[in-house]
């Protein structure tokens, strides 16, 4: 089991990588008033049929060879609607797919959210063919990242050299943390 | 937002810092690490090894070492993987690795040169 919820993210982010997806949305929802935590992941890959994307999401017919998807898919369904949320995808072939992770903030079982930062600076640094935007909001504010902005600045720098690897965690650690609230 | 101590502003000097160094083997780099960050792999620590090359690579100043990811790969049993790949083409595979392997295999293959024996893996690769 994955015990915080990044690393849900992690492996979601990672199916819009596999399904070859050039641009990712990532957004993320404190709302501590109405006692909610909303995940959600939006991609322009190559999408599922209905029939594919019913699959994914049922742990005992989902196999690694067919459709490249694991038993992250389930768990994450079983962990949103076990802390008293609701989980939904949507995909069109061809198009792209959403995915909508619901839960009580306040539920015990929720899982904490763990460390976003080191999970996002992995993905961002890593995969620097894909745009991801990043939002994440809260009680505190919002904090938006686009990468692309960063691979406009660095031009034909990696994302993965010493000084920009140091300079973005800090970027992370500070914004992000600034408006994380009981995450 | 207005006191952010950061700004993605300050990257454009650090972009010309890295670039001067970078101009001395024409951008190029010399090593490729790419980490299979499929569901079993972040199950067994995928993204902490990762973190441990990162963090390998800001603190050694390392410019020309690429940090790349990819879907399942390989066994489960021997996650987290990564593959070290040179200039050449020359590839290895280490298996079963922790924070602490990632970082010796970077003070170790990276700067070094030296293969680390006991943490290769000669599983084939899907």
């Amino acid at each position: 089991m994955m015990e915080e919820l990044s690393l849900h993210i992690m492996d979601v982010l990672q199916n819009s990588l596999a399904a070859g997806a050039r641009n990712v949305e990532l957004e993320i929802e404190e709302d501590v008033e109405r006692d909610r935590l909303v995940i959600r992941v939006k991609d322009d890959g190559k999408g599922m049929s209905p029939e594919e994307l019913k699959r994914v999401q049922d742990p005992f017919y989902t196999t690694k060879r067919s459709i490249g998807v694991g038993l992250g898919i389930p768990m994450f369904k079983w962990v949103a609607e076990h802390c008293g949320g609701s989980f939904r995808m949507e995909s069109e072939q061809g198009k792209g797919t959403m995915l909508e992770a619901v839960m009580r903030l306040s539920h015990i079982d929720r899982p904490p959210m763990g460390d976003l930062v080191d999970t996002l600076l992995g993905m961002v640094v890593s995969s620097p063919q894909v745009r991801f935007v990043i939002r994440y909001k809260s009680g505190k504010g919002e904090f938006v990242f686009d990468s692309r902005e960063v691979k406009e600045i660095l031009g034909d720098v990696p994302l993965s050299s010493a000084e920009v690897v140091g300079f973005l965690k800090e970027y992370f650690a500070e914004n992000l943390g600034a408006v994380m609230e009981a995450a | 937002m207005a006191d952010k101590i950061r700004t993605l502003d300050q990257l454009r000097k650090i972009r010309e810092e890295t670039r001067k160094k970078m101009s001395i083997r024409e951008g190029k780099y010399r090593f490729k690490i790419t980490i299979p960050m499929g569901t079993s792999g972040i199950v067994m620590g995928a993204r902490e090894v990762m973190k441990a090359f990162l963090d390998a690579i800001e603190e050694h100043g390392l410019t020309d070492v690429v940090v790349t990811q990819t879907g399942f790969m390989g066994s489960r049993n021997i996650q987290p993987v990564a593959i070290v790949e040179d200039d050449q083409g020359n590839k290895v595979t280490y298996g079963n690795l922790t924070p602490e392997k990632a970082k010796e295999i970077v003070e170790r293959h990276i700067i070094k040169g030296e293969k680390v024996q006991s943490y290769l893996v000669l599983t084939p690769l899907e």
